[in-house]
């Protein structure tokens, strides 16, 4: 009926995601700038792919469930675009200094 | 037409498939097999997941906007959160989704026997993870940081820090409410798994509250890091 995942790969993936989650406490120590929210972020964004994939076993299901999925994330990158390009558009956000010719100060911040 | 085992009459009940004549009291008529039927149930509950997606997205995205905004102030609540703590509920949670996987993967096989055991250890693992964050909780009240009640912070960034905690309150809390609804879920599976309701053939329920389980453990997944761990590598700096 459904495909029966071994036991083995589950205990790889709780490994895997074990791994990585000390992995993200530990290079949250190390100075990188900017660099540590893109590390933590990718690292989440690979446990979360992980997860999707085995445990929830995506990656055995039928097309038209992993086209629910997509479509899911796709409307949530919708969410979060949208959103920004709205507030970075009016100036409320701080943005480097050659994206924006004004507003130096986001008016929010007054 | 003069065909014998063609259906004759459309009042007559349609026989179900040859290979599933065995009907499963689970087994709804309206769909062709128990196959169809259990696609449809996941696929529902896929569409249900992609509304949880929308929910907590609109908060991570209000998260990231006040924090793109007062970056310096979010990274200076670092120093309240108990990344030890943090972490140790982390493994705590993605221990209880290999039990959930374990225990979908005892019901695909008919281990009737172990079903409930892997149920049990994820309801264990679960409790452990709520009793952990009551205590963190505990802490944040006694340390004056519930925004709106006597909140007191020191330094620069009281009003700014008021915001970035009303964001770990209601993100974690609609966490937790999330994994207390599991948990009765879980309880449920108990009691029917205990009445051997799940088998290789019906498992659907198993299943689904798995896959909501594991929703709620991707939720903590992101919250870990962008709660706990951001502007923990420069406490005291105050930039970002």
């Amino acid at each position: 009926m459904t495909h029966v995942v071994p036991k083995s790969t589950y205990y790889m993936v709780f490994a895997a995601l074990l791994t990585l989650t000390a992995v993200t406490v530990g290079v949250t120590y190390i100075h990188m700038g900017r660099f540590n929210l893109i590390v933590a972020l990718l690292i989440a964004i690979t446990k979360a792919s992980l997860v999707v994939l085995f445990f929830m076993n995506v990656k055995n299901s039928s097309p038209l469930t992993k086209l629910f999925v997509v479509a899911g994330l796709f409307w949530m990158g919708l969410l979060v675009v949208l959103t920004f390009s709205d507030y970075v558009s009016r100036g409320w956000l701080a943005v480097p200094q050659s994206w924006s010719s004004e507003h130096k100060t986001p008016n929010v911040l007054r | 037409m003069s065909e014998p085992d063609t259906i004759q009459s459309t009042n007559a009940i349609p026989e179900p498939p040859v290979e599933h004549a065995h009907a499963h009291p689970a087994f709804q008529h309206h769909f062709d097999d128990m196959e169809q039927q259990f696609e449809a149930s996941h696929l529902g509950m896929w569409v249900f997941l992609v509304t949880e997606v929308m929910f907590f997205g609109g908060l991570f995205a209000a998260y990231t906007i006040y924090r793109t905004l007062y970056s310096a102030a979010f990274a200076d609540t670092s120093r309240h959160m108990d990344v030890i703590l943090g972490g140790m509920n982390t493994a705590v949670l993605i221990g209880s989704s290999l039990t959930m996987a374990l225990a979908v993967h005892a019901a695909q096989t008919n281990a009737r026997r172990r079903l409930p055991w892997f149920l049990i250890g994820t309801i264990a693992l679960g409790s452990v993870f709520l009793v952990v964050k009551a205590f963190e909780y505990t802490h944040k009240w006694h340390e004056h940081l519930v925004p709106g009640l006597h909140f007191q912070y020191e330094g620069p960034y009281a009003a700014q820090a008021q915001i970035l905690f009303s964001f770990y309150f209601i993100m974690t809390g609609m966490h937790a409410l999330h994994m207390i609804i599991g948990i009765g879920l879980l309880t449920y599976l108990i009691v029917k798994a205990r009445r051997l309701a799940y088998s290789s053939e019906y498992f659907t329920p198993v299943e689904m509250v798995g896959l909501y389980w594991h929703f709620v453990d991707i939720v903590w997944i992101f919250l870990f890091p962008l709660l706990y761990l951001i502007g923990q590598h420069n406490l005291g700096g105050g930039h970002s």
